[in-house]
């Protein structure tokens, strides 16, 4: 596309927008220079500070807090894509009385703060800050799932569903083994998103004193000294980068395999998921 | 019950506060993410390889890391603020316009063909095509995703409560540690001025999204 937007640059073209980039290289560069002068004013180079990293006991905090971190995601996940699937056959069910109740529910979910459902599971049930952590992110997401999937199957054609009930399946049969599977095949790209999204939400878990990457930082930092907090920082805040990026890779990844498919015949994957999937 | 209608001089607070967050917020990051998404697709290699990275690390930073950076590292460095809210502006608007910048892009690429290669047969340079032709198609396709990932700003604004800013999420903290046999209702309330933002905003994205479906 970029390419329709412009001609082919002529010599002088390329000139100038060296010239322009190499300004922007020398700016950033004197932007980051200036960023490590302050930083070595305040003595953050100095080697004592970043050889806490030498000490086991550095890495088994930041270790535990990672596990922390993606246990509380692994476990929100596992629950939460089958309430997703759930509260998707409920939203859509024929029955009123079951779609009226859950869509005022979705809708209820949707529009909350994750972090406000943690701080209430924690603070009226009175529960642990993991349980805290893996309701709120539960709910919150099954919330989000069920619309992806929603948004899946009523991107499959019609015929599908007129087909399975043709063929003397009930509805909610025709909903569970034909739509369903294609749905959730289709919207694979937007659940994988989103998973992302849940991964990155745990960090949410520091407000409600879960003991997650972050939460480790500060601990550390009150333990040690508050000179070490930026290192630490430095350190987790590219841990969590690092996981987050290789996940959102495999979103990616996942998405190019569907789209080789669907060159074979399979139906392209719908962008509807796009407006969903924000956060 | 009760403590809700007795606590509506805070929640009003809270509540303006974080429709300021949110409002300020989101047009500094409408701004930078539509800069962002306009130099994604220039033919100037670095300015694509600046947007690119910028987008891609900051999608992938969770919030309160950004948070922590410009509430808590930030001021050790001796960048000190008078105020926690701009802290807070700074975190959600670097976050949202990576958003924003993915969103607007979507939507230029979006725009048909002809579009472009008509502006540049008339003989217009890069910046009058994106300028006159593409943006004003680009934004008005993608408005829906636009307005989703405000609603999702100002439910990220509650993160601001955490961090020394009293929005309406840290108003919920302070009234439910002052009314400990209320806690349900203190939260409830926060939830109910919450929602008297997000399910608005939500409609007006549906209606907008029917609108422009119509329009195609």
């Amino acid at each position: 596309m970029s390419s329709v937007l412009y001609d082919v640059p002529g010599p002088k073209a390329r000139r100038v927008s060296l010239i322009g980039s190499v300004i922007g290289v020398v700016l950033i560069a004197a932007l980051l220079a200036w960023a490590v002068m302050t930083l070595a004013q305040q003595g953050i180079f100095q080697a004592q500070r970043w050889a806490i990293f030498g000490q086991a006991d550095v890495w088994t905090l930041l270790a535990n807090g990672i596990g922390a971190t993606l246990s509380a995601a692994a476990i929100a996940a596992v629950i939460a894509f089958p309430l997703g699937l759930l509260l998707c056959l409920m939203r859509i069910s024929d029955v009123a009385w079951i779609r009226v109740p859950t869509r005022i529910v979705l809708e209820f979910l949707r529009g909350m703060p994750v972090v406000l459902m943690m701080l209430f599971v924690l603070l009226v049930f009175a529960t642990s800050s993991f349980i805290a952590v893996v309701a709120g992110l539960v709910l919150y997401n099954a919330a989000i799932f069920a619309e992806i999937i929603r948004a899946g199957i009523q991107s499959l054609p019609r015929g599908q569903r007129e087909a399975g009930l043709a063929i003397g399946l009930t509805s909610f049969q025709s909903r569970l083994t034909i739509e369903l599977p294609q749905a959730v095949r289709r919207m694979l790209p937007s659940l994988v998103a989103q998973l992302v999204v849940l991964l990155k939400d745990t960090s949410l878990g520091y407000i409600v004193a879960y003991g997650e990457l972050l939460r480790a930082v500060q601990v550390m930092a009150d333990f040690l000294g508050p000179q070490f907090l930026f290192p630490v920082f430095f350190v987790a805040a590219a841990i969590y980068i690092a996981i987050n990026l290789a996940v959102s890779r495999l979103a990616i990844w996942i998405e190019r395999r569907g789209s080789k498919k669907a060159a074979g015949g399979v139906a392209k994957a719908p962008t509807a998921g796009v407006s969903t999937v924000v956060k | 019950m009760d403590v809700i209608i007795e606590s509506l001089p805070q929640y009003w607070d809270g509540f303006l506060r974080t429709l300021f967050l949110a409002a300020v917020s989101g047009i500094i990051a409408l701004v930078v993410g539509t800069l962002l998404a306009a130099a994604r697709v220039s033919p100037v290699a670095a300015l694509r390889g600046f947007s690119m990275a910028y987008v891609e690390v900051v999608r992938n930073t969770p919030l309160t890391i950004a948070f922590f950076f410009a509430a808590v590292v930030l001021p050790r460095l001796g960048v000190t603020f008078q105020q926690f809210e701009v802290a807070a502006i700074i975190a959600l608007s670097a976050y949202t316009s990576a958003f924003i910048a993915e969103a607007v892009r979507s939507g230029v690429n979006s725009v048909p063909v002809g579009q472009a290669e008509a502006a540049r047969s008339i003989g217009m340079k890069f910046s009058q095509v994106l300028s006159l032709i593409i943006l004003p198609q680009a934004l008005r396709t993608v408005v829906p995703p636009l307005i989703n990932i405000l609603i999702a700003l100002v439910k990220n604004s509650s993160v601001a409560g955490a961090f020394f800013v009293l929005e309406l999420f840290g108003y919920g903290k302070q009234l439910a540690n002052d009314h400990g046999d209320a806690v349900m209702w203190v939260l409830v309330g926060v939830a109910i001025f919450y929602l008297l933002i997000t399910v608005p905003l939500g409609y007006l994205a549906h209606l907008v999204e029917r609108k422009v479906a119509i329009a195609r």
